[in-house]
């Protein structure tokens, strides 16, 4: 079943920066696609499009954004808010019940490991934990779409790893269509069924990778030569298309 | 310098110590100013009195009817009425005219220069005008306190409406949060603290309001100002004078410290200004030096 299906998006900025040229993309349910490049080629743009957050100068964009989900850069939690509350914010302001709600962000908690702080607030929580209590926040409503504005981008490389495992684990759960954007190859092979590598400046799409791994993935199998010759084949097209 | 540094170490001695070194040297500068210029008892008395005789001839004929601390205390207490009720309508007025102004760009457009004559316009100059308007009892009192209060409840609220997170408005749009929601749940908590600075600003605004308004407006029930104002006139009554405005002051200062606590209780879970972690001092620490 399609879920996101992009045709000839582009997108020009008023002071003439050509952000987006020409980008076409389908993903599945079930499928995880992560897209690729260098800060400033024009991949945050392209979610906002997705997200109806901003228009494109042209194309169009097929998605269903009643049920979409998407994990800023940044945590952005209410800091007025704990834990709880932060995490029922979607739901609340989709007018869910409030029993139904609590019940989905208690559950939502549970999953991305957060049990126990639900009456912290932001201020006293860990880079990684404002982290987990955003991904909570969006899981609540079950999205059938995805979207991930590099969110791991700001956290140690050892609690990126440890939340890419659990985002897996999440993502097997909830089966949605994920669509993934970083600027680090490893996080993107390690998630992904599919990376595109995007150039800049115009921003385009320049190859694609189809990752092969079964699932559930093993945190170890960052350490295997396939890995290591994935990652080695996608930096080498990053560095072709911004030679 | 040295000095004051070892003192600082000790939080609670600096914050009672260094005010009162503060308070003792001002008042010395006062006792000499006074001891060198008047000889005189009775024409101290007129210029400038001695600090005790502010506590002995002002504050304390505690049965006195006329001066002193009970007909002081009498006339507070209009003064805090027309001040609160004032400052509660500068509230409500100033939060809505921002929240309007938030709303949409042209109202601020159109709205914003009048703010800002509004607080520029030299109030006392136009008293004639309102005693027309208003009259001269309580409604032109509150008009004065209101008019003067109102000006930091605006912008600060403003201020703190504009300044939410543009992050926060983006997730607050993909849930499709209509304007209502996004006033109520987002921006007027956001504004919190920006909006409590305005209203401690105006705290202190309409306390001299409405002690200002006694000095113009002869009629209805009469504030600490008509007392102030009296005893200005008789020139033998300075410690009276000075007691009543130190009584006028010292509400304020204590509108002051409630409107702080209030503040604090209002935002204590979340507010940078509010947390444990606030630095005390912006000094990267030196190698301690110790004496061996």
């Amino acid at each position: 079943m399609t879920a996101l299906n992009l045709r000839n998006i582009s997108m020009t900025f008023p002071d003439g920066t050509q952000a987006i040229d020409d980008v076409d993309l389908t993903i599945e349910r079930g499928e995880f696609v992560t897209i690729v490049g260098p800060s400033g080629c024009g991949k945050s743009t392209l979610l906002r499009i997705v997200s109806g957050l901003q228009l494109p100068t042209s194309g169009s964009c097929e998605i269903d954004r009643q049920s979409l989900g998407y994990v800023f850069q940044d945590p952005v939690l209410l800091p007025w808010r704990n834990v709880q509350k932060n995490v029922e914010l979607n739901a609340e302001l989709q007018n869910v019940p409030t029993d139904q709600r609590r019940e989905a962000a208690q559950k939502a908690v549970k999953l991305v490991n957060l049990s126990g702080q639900e009456l912290k607030y932001p201020h006293q929580l860990s880079g990684g934990m404002k982290m987990r209590c955003s991904l909570a926040r969006s899981l609540v409503s079950q999205p059938k779409v995805f979207l991930f504005d590099e969110p791991f981008g700001a956290v140690d490389e050892m609690t990126r790893e440890r939340l890419n495992d659990e985002l897996l684990n999440i993502f097997l759960q909830e089966k949605f269509a994920g669509l993934f954007i970083t600027h680090s190859i490893q996080e993107a092979v390690f998630l992904s069924t599919r990376v595109i590598v995007m150039s800049s400046q115009p921003g385009r799409f320049v190859s694609e990778h189809k990752i092969g791994f079964p699932f559930p993935r093993a945190s170890e199998i960052r350490y295997s030569p396939e890995f290591a010759q994935l990652c080695g084949q996608i930096s080498h097209d990053l560095k072709l298309a911004h030679a | 310098m040295k000095f004051f540094g070892r003192l600082s170490q000790s939080r609670r001695i600096s914050h009672v110590f260094l005010p009162l070194i503060t308070f003792v040297v001002f008042l010395s500068i006062w006792y000499t100013y006074a001891k060198l210029h008047y000889d005189n008892p009775v024409q101290r008395r007129n210029a400038l009195p001695y600090p005790h005789e502010i506590v002995t001839d002002g504050f304390l004929p505690l049965n006195d009817k006329v001066n002193g601390l009970q007909p002081i205390l009498g006339y507070m207490w209009p003064t805090v009425k027309v001040t609160l009720l004032g400052l509660v309508i500068a509230v409500a007025l100033g939060v809505l005219v921002a929240i309007l102004m938030n709303f949409s760009k042209g109202i601020e457009k159109s709205l914003f220069p009048y703010a800002v004559i509004l607080q520029t316009v030299p109030i006392l100059a136009i008293t004639p005008l309102l005693t027309e308007l208003f009259g001269e009892e309580l409604g032109v009192r509150l008009v004065v306190t209101v008019l003067v209060a109102l000006f930091p409840v605006i912008t600060n609220t403003l201020f703190g409406l504009q300044s939410t997170d543009r992050a926060l408005h983006d997730l607050f749009t993909l849930n499709h949060a209509n304007r209502w929601t996004r006033l109520t749940k987002l921006e007027l908590p956001s504004a919190m603290p920006s909006l409590m600075t305005g209203i401690r600003i105006a705290s202190g605004s309409a306390v001299i309001g409405s002690v200002v308004a006694d000095f113009f407006f002869a009629k209805g029930e009469k504030g600490i100002g008509y007392y102030i104002r009296t005893r200005q006139q008789q020139s033998i009554q300075r410690p009276e004078m000075f007691a009543g405005t130190i009584m006028a002051s010292l509400f304020g200062i204590l509108m002051f410290i409630v409107i702080g606590w209030i503040t604090s209780r209002a935002i204590r879970n979340w507010h940078d200004s509010n947390l444990a972690h606030r630095p005390s001092s912006f000094k990267v620490v030196r190698t301690l030096k110790r004496k061996s």
